[in-house]
């Protein structure tokens, strides 16, 4: 299925940027406002979650644990057990690693209905460094059963992955970007779960992106066409369950796939599609991330640092078509 | 040795007394039970060749208090949103969990025959998803308290009665987790929750105290804002009356210090931190089923002692 950008003519680099927590915190009071079991979980993050107006909105809740994510993570599913649908906020570093236990046993093995959500996650943090980074958080719960995991690109997705969420029963853990993004999709845009998008048509390679580096994706095709050369740009929202069918046609169908994430090069969405490919139409894939602690830098400036700048993105794709 | 099999599991179903039985015939009722499923879980461990048989028969009788006389959850409201929760988070005592889940009625007695074969649903560690009347995946130390605390932040959303209940080691509380949610616990004045301590004073291979003392661990969960309360944890009386008591004190959680043995009351088992995990070989098995037969007919104030238990490899 193809969706195009909201915006016709100009490029994607153009557009106006916008924070995805705002779509996040709009959506969860909207939900809240319908649904009486809908709560928040918070280890003291009210205002990094920008969760102030749902606090004043529904002061009983939001369930502040303080400075504590595995009590947090443990909370929410005792949470869920008496029948509540907790959205757990909390900066993704400390949630998925302070927590990952709690994640993996009360939630996971014990099929809570929680939604872990990932706030400020990949290099959000910048200048605070490493261990303020989340690039580890999506290849660590990949590795766990029973886990949904979306890292939504726009506000539009992170709404809708939201909504999904809260009406269908089970673990999820959802990505919620503050670095700025473009907005990808139209306001008819439906999440499905495991289901990639083909949000650029293109025959002669594949960048296979999400988050916030698949508007930096698009901008990649754009500069390839300029050359002449078709990409293929696929959103994988989905980073579990993956579309196994769009990156095996896109492996048959394409010179090779680039993979382009703000997150580790092991065990990512990167490792996600070696792993299919290898198994069903092995091709040529060139996995872009972050490979390393980074260094002192903004997001942006380090996603540019690591290969995913709108350029370097299509150098990596040009490779592929040699 | 004989392989786990049906004639293994034999057991009674128990049941609940009606709500008006007197508080004696509640007792001698909770006192059958915990003998019935102490004498099944033991035959589970001795023919299964594994389980952690001490620290099942510190908790036995807790375990039978609750679901014998407190809980308001049966076989039938299982699932009822508004039952009380009892949560254990010591899940390495599946055994026990199961055999009480069974002599009250939850699943069948004669599915115990499959405890840790291949494929069961009797896991070494119990799964809510399989086992009827399981609240939470537990196993590893330190999560049931927060799940608990989860739980009865919910009760106090919906306005319920329904009360929670959890279970943990004594050794476990070396965990922060559950230091975590003791604050948590206070913060929300969740009075409902009752948080049982099986104070065993022992771990894996030593004592509480030789290893990361606990003490005084009354001082520490009233500076934490529990209401403190200590019982013979072996003693069904006073269980009962402190379990059915909630809340103990109006805005505050209860925090029950248990004082335990290990294998009680067994005179080889008990108190020995070598029985954590050891499995009684066919004469020991004997033994205890006549002292447990014993205690039956002639009834004796079991005391347990707050000492530190010696330490004793015996038998390893």
């Amino acid at each position: 299925m193809t969706t195009t950008a909201p915006t016709s003519g100009g490029s994607i680099v153009d557009q106006p940027r916008y924070d995805c927590r705002n779509a996040y915190v709009d959506t969860l009071a909207d939900l809240a406002q319908t649904d009486h079991r809908i709560v928040g979980v918070v280890n003291d993050s009210v205002g990094s979650s920008k969760l102030d107006a749902f606090k004043k909105a529904f002061p009983d809740r939001l369930i502040n644990v303080g400075i504590a994510e595995q009590d947090m993570v443990g909370v929410a599913a005792g949470l869920a057990n008496g029948g509540r649908i907790p959205f757990v906020s909390a900066a993704s570093c400390f949630l998925t690693a302070r927590a990952l236990e709690q994640i993996k046993a009360d939630v996971a093995y014990s099929n809570r209905n929680v939604k872990l959500c990932g706030m400020s996650p990949g290099m959000a943090y910048g200048e605070l460094g490493p261990t303020h980074h989340s690039i580890e958080d999506i290849a660590w719960l990949r590795a766990i059963d029973n886990m949904i995991i979306v890292v939504p690109a726009d506000p539009i997705e992170t709404a809708a992955a939201m909504r999904w969420a809260a009406a269908t029963e089970g673990p999820t853990f959802i990505r919620v970007s503050r670095m700025s993004v473009p907005a990808i999709y139209g306001d008819d845009y439906e999440f499905v779960p495991g289901r990639a998008i083909t949000v650029r048509d293109g025959d002669d390679v594949t960048i296979i992106s999400n988050g916030t580096v698949l508007w930096r994706s698009l901008a990649a095709a754009e500069q390839l066409a300029t050359d002449g050369i078709n990409a293929r740009v696929i959103s994988m929202p989905t980073v579990k369950p993956l579309d196994v069918g769009a990156v095996v046609a896109a492996a048959r169908e394409t010179k090779g796939l680039v993979t382009a994430e703000e997150a580790t090069t092991a065990g990512g969405l990167g490792g996600a599609v070696a792993e299919t490919v290898v198994q069903h139409h092995p091709t040529r894939v060139r996995i872009l991330g972050v490979p390393e602690f980074a260094p002192t830098g903004s997001a942006s400036f380090l996603l540019d640092r690591y290969g995913m700048s709108p350029q370097g993105i299509a150098d990596a794709a040009r490779d592929l078509t040699r | 040795m004989t392989a786990l099999a049906p004639e293994h599991a034999t057991m009674p179903v128990l049941g609940r007394l009606s709500p008006h039985a007197s508080r004696a015939e509640q007792i001698a009722h909770i006192a059958e039970a915990a003998r019935q499923i102490r004498i099944q879980d033991l035959k589970l461990v001795h023919y299964a060749g594994a389980g952690h048989v001490g620290g099942d028969f510190s908790a036995i009788d807790i375990l039978a208090t609750l679901y014998g006389a407190v809980l308001n959850v049966t076989p039938d409201t299982a699932d009822d949103p508004d039952r009380d929760r009892f949560i254990l988070s010591k899940g390495h005592i599946a055994g026990a969990l199961y055999t009480t889940l069974a002599a009250f009625g939850f699943l069948p007695v004669e599915e115990l025959a499959t405890f840790l074969k291949p494929l069961s649903r009797l896991n070494g560690h119990p799964n809510r998803s399989k086992v009827p009347g399981v609240e939470a995946n537990t196993g590893p130390l330190g999560h049931g308290l927060p799940i608990a605390v989860g739980h009865a932040i919910s009760a106090k959303l919906d306005v319920s009665r329904r009360r929670t209940y959890v279970l943990t080691g004594d050794g476990e509380l070396q965990e922060g987790s559950n230091w975590e949610a003791m604050m948590a616990a206070s913060q929300y004045e969740l009075d409902r929750l009752t948080v049982i301590v099986d104070r065993n004073r022992l771990q894996q291979g030593a004592t509480t105290r030789e290893t990361n003392d606990l003490d005084p661990l009354d001082q520490k969960a009233a500076a934490f804002g529990f209401a403190v309360v200590e019982v013979n944890g072996h003693d069904h009386g006073e269980l009962l009356d402190v379990l059915s008591a909630v809340p103990f004190r109006p805005g505050k959680p209860t925090f029950v210090i248990a004082h335990t043995h290990k294998g009680h009351p067994i005179s080889y088992m008990s108190n020995n931190v070598a029985w954590h995990h050891k499995v009684p070989s066919e004469a020991q098995l004997q033994q205890a089923i006549e002292e447990l037969d014993r205690a039956r007919r002639q009834p004796a104030a079991d005391e347990v002692s707050k000492a530190d238990p010696a330490f004793s490899t015996e038998g390893e």
